[in-house]
């Protein structure tokens, strides 16, 4: 065993990797949650995304197309999720785990003729003095543009609920839909775009992983990162900046079992592999407590004719 | 204009046909991907679904309908009691890992001892198992109200962690030259979940699926308890006022269907598998799921929707094998499937009209 090997300023800028694709879809599903539907399709959308960006950037080149591409197949794979919950007034629970499923075979078919190819890289930014920094460089300055995205996307979601008038109803819709209906506001159109975003929020981390993290094509390689981000969502008592301080936990925990496997402490492989799965169902239960922040209307159909 | 009304009561007609238009509807679609992939779709519809009843080698394919329905039947019939109450157990595959490695464990502890109560200690092994790991999430929703559906979910991906480590080590066969994996428990006559009946496909588990569809039939019908968990599902509030105990339906929900995945995996396990490895699990605790729902969550439904996704399995590997379709275009098809049922399932509740609104 050997700690020394572990560099804590990589430790940090890598944790910061790891935590980007539950940061994504996890604030993806906030906005869903907000707005009164629960999604259990993370998973589903975020290995769609992920090699629906893989696909598109290693034929044409360029991850920027990937990663747009991840957050066009997951939006689409999310309306399957619409069409079953918004119009055809399905059990959410079951939906959800129907995309899950769907997603994974989907995926995996999809995917048959890109394993083991690797992805054209996305450069890391560098800015002038501040990548150059010592200690800071590395940890806040010289990562991916998608890093940076998902951090702006939190913000915005943040200001987007905080300041805005399209935060409000949307707010409005997930804690009381009939009253929102009864107020003139389409129940149904802002749950479809929120449903959308969450879709392309999950798609982008997907890819985030592909394409990133890992980065290459493998079957079911998000391995319940979609499920975690659903715990994060709890977590973060559905306020955004929480779910950065949350996704940024779990990478930790992530990324110091994978650098204790390299250092080859004497726990066994598997049940460090065990510890992001345990530490979730911890945090679950501490924060169960208090369901006082969720949406009220979280899970329940909205239909007009009551 | 097309407008949705809302059925005083749920139609009947439509409960009972939409699996059937479902499957309709997914194999058309199911079709049209074929035949994108490249595959004739008619033929690879004819090889999934006749092949395997019917076809020159249904002799030997038949049985392998009960081997791979007997693990649905049994997992879908525990996940229908709580899915019916709203309680979402989704992490049967780790309940069917646990049973299996427990059960195993005890069959192997006993190596080489011949006796007939072994097989027994392995069954009620197996049972505990799968209800040990399905009281996790059960005892942290009664006791902290913690959400089932993640715990019981995140538990799946802590077994498939802890049967690599059992298979690497603890149950490694000692004989096995460094390979990973147990002993063979087909090669160990006590242990060994054989066919009553030679080549019959009918073992062990086949008896335990065909016990428990009839004892949730009796239960939801007959029972006490089945008639609370109906009225916990479709009108929770009335439940309460009846004194329905919800942490009491939780355990009992949440165990039963962790009794009876821990028992699938046993019979799997000590049976067609034969022995614990790293990746002995194919997935049954989730396609579970699809068939509770197609079986519209009654024991005779599921009994029926049970043997026609083994039909899937089966029709999905000969499809493979002669005509070179991937395996993952079986898992889409499965998954359409539920998608199908979950949308058509629509006119069950409500009335489709075509009139115009009137004016209030």
């Amino acid at each position: 065993m050997d700690l020394s090997a572990i560099n804590p300023v990589l430790l940090i800028a890598s944790l910061m990797v790891a935590a980007t694709p539950l940061l994504l879809a996890a604030i993806g599903e906030l906005v869903v949650e907000k707005a009164g539907v629960l999604n259990l399709g993370v998973e589903g959308m975020m290995i769609t995304g992920a090699i629906s960006g893989f696909a598109i950037s290693v034929e044409t080149g360029s991850p920027w197309l990937g990663f747009l591409a991840a957050a066009v197949g997951g939006a689409v794979l999310s309306l399957l999720f619409v069409v079953l919950t918004q119009l055809a007034l399905a059990n959410q629970v079951a939906s959800g785990l129907s995309l899950t499923l769907f997603g994974l075979g989907l995926s995996s078919l999809m995917g048959q003729s890109y394993v083991g190819i690797k992805p054209p890289q996305m450069a890391d930014v560098h800015i002038p003095v501040l990548s150059d920094l010592p200690v800071l460089g590395p940890i806040l300055f010289s990562h991916d543009p998608m890093l940076y995205l998902g951090v702006g996307i939190i913000a915005a979601v943040w200001a987007l609920l905080k300041f805005t008038r399209v935060g409000l109803i949307l707010r409005a819709v997930g804690e009381n839909h009939d009253a929102a209906h009864a107020l003139g506001y389409k129940v149904v159109r802002i749950r479809v775009l929120a449903i959308l975003f969450g879709g392309a929020c999950a798609g982008l981390g997907g890819a985030y992983i592909s394409l990133i993290r890992v980065p290459q094509w493998t079957e079911g390689m998000t391995a319940g990162v979609g499920w975690i981000a659903l715990a994060l969502v709890v977590f973060a008592s559905w306020k955004p900046w929480r779910v950065l301080l949350g996704a940024y936990l779990f990478g930790g925990v992530t990324v110091v079992q994978l650098n204790l496997q390299a250092a080859g402490v004497a726990i066994p492989v598997e049940y460090l592999a065990m510890s992001p799965y345990l530490v979730t169902i911890l945090v679950l239960v501490i924060l169960s407590a208090d369901k006082s922040s969720a949406p009220a209307s979280l899970g329940r159909i909205f239909h007009a004719s009551h | 204009m097309i407008r949705l009304e809302k059925r005083p009561q749920p139609s009947q007609r439509w409960s009972m046909a939409t699996p059937l238009v479902a499957v309709l509807a997914t194999m058309l679609f199911g079709g049209l991907l074929f035949g994108v992939l490249g595959t004739n779709p008619l033929l690879a519809i004819e090889t999934i679904f006749w092949e395997p009843l019917f076809g020159e080698f249904s002799f030997y394919y038949r049985p392998q309908l009960l081997v791979k329905g007997a693990p649905l039947v049994l997992i879908a019939i525990g996940l229908s009691l709580g899915f019916r109450a709203g309680i979402w157990n989704i992490g049967a595959e780790g309940q069917y890992i646990i049973g299996a490695l427990t059960g195993a464990a005890v069959g192997l502890a006993f190596y080489p001892v011949e006796a007939w109560y072994i097989f027994p200690l392995m069954v009620i092994a197996g049972a505990l198992g799968g209800w040990a790991w399905a009281m996790i999430p059960a005892f942290l929703k009664v006791r902290f109200g913690t959400n089932e559906i993640l715990v019981s979910l995140m538990l799946v991906y802590v077994a498939e962690q802890f049967l690599a480590s059992m298979s690497l080590g603890l149950l490694k066969n000692p004989e096995g030259f460094g390979f990973p994996g147990s002993r063979n428990l087909q090669q160990y006559e006590s242990a060994h979940n054989a066919d009553l009946i030679a080549n019959s496909g009918m073992h062990w588990g086949v008896v335990a699926a065909l016990i428990a569809v009839i004892f949730a039939y009796v239960l939801l019908n007959r029972h006490m308890l089945g008639f609370q968990i109906r009225l916990t599902g479709e009108a929770p509030r009335a439940a309460r006022f009846a004194g329905v105990r919800p942490a009491r339906l939780i355990l009992l929900c949440l165990g039963i269907s962790g009794a009876l995945a821990g028992l699938a995996g046993l019979f799997e396990v000590s049976g067609p598998a034969g022995q614990v490895s790293i990746d002995f699990n194919v997935g049954y605790g989730f396609t579970a799921i699809i068939v509770a729902f197609l079986g519209r969550l009654h024991p005779v439904g599921i009994l029926l929707a049970g043997g026609l996704m083994a039909l899937t399995y089966i029709g999905g590997e000969i499809a493979q094998g002669q005509l070179g379709l991937p395996a993952a275009a079986i898992q889409v098809f499965q998954g359409m499937l539920l998608f199908f049922l979950l949308a058509l399932d629509l006119l069950t509740n409500y009335r489709v009209a075509w009139r115009k609104p009137e004016v209030a």
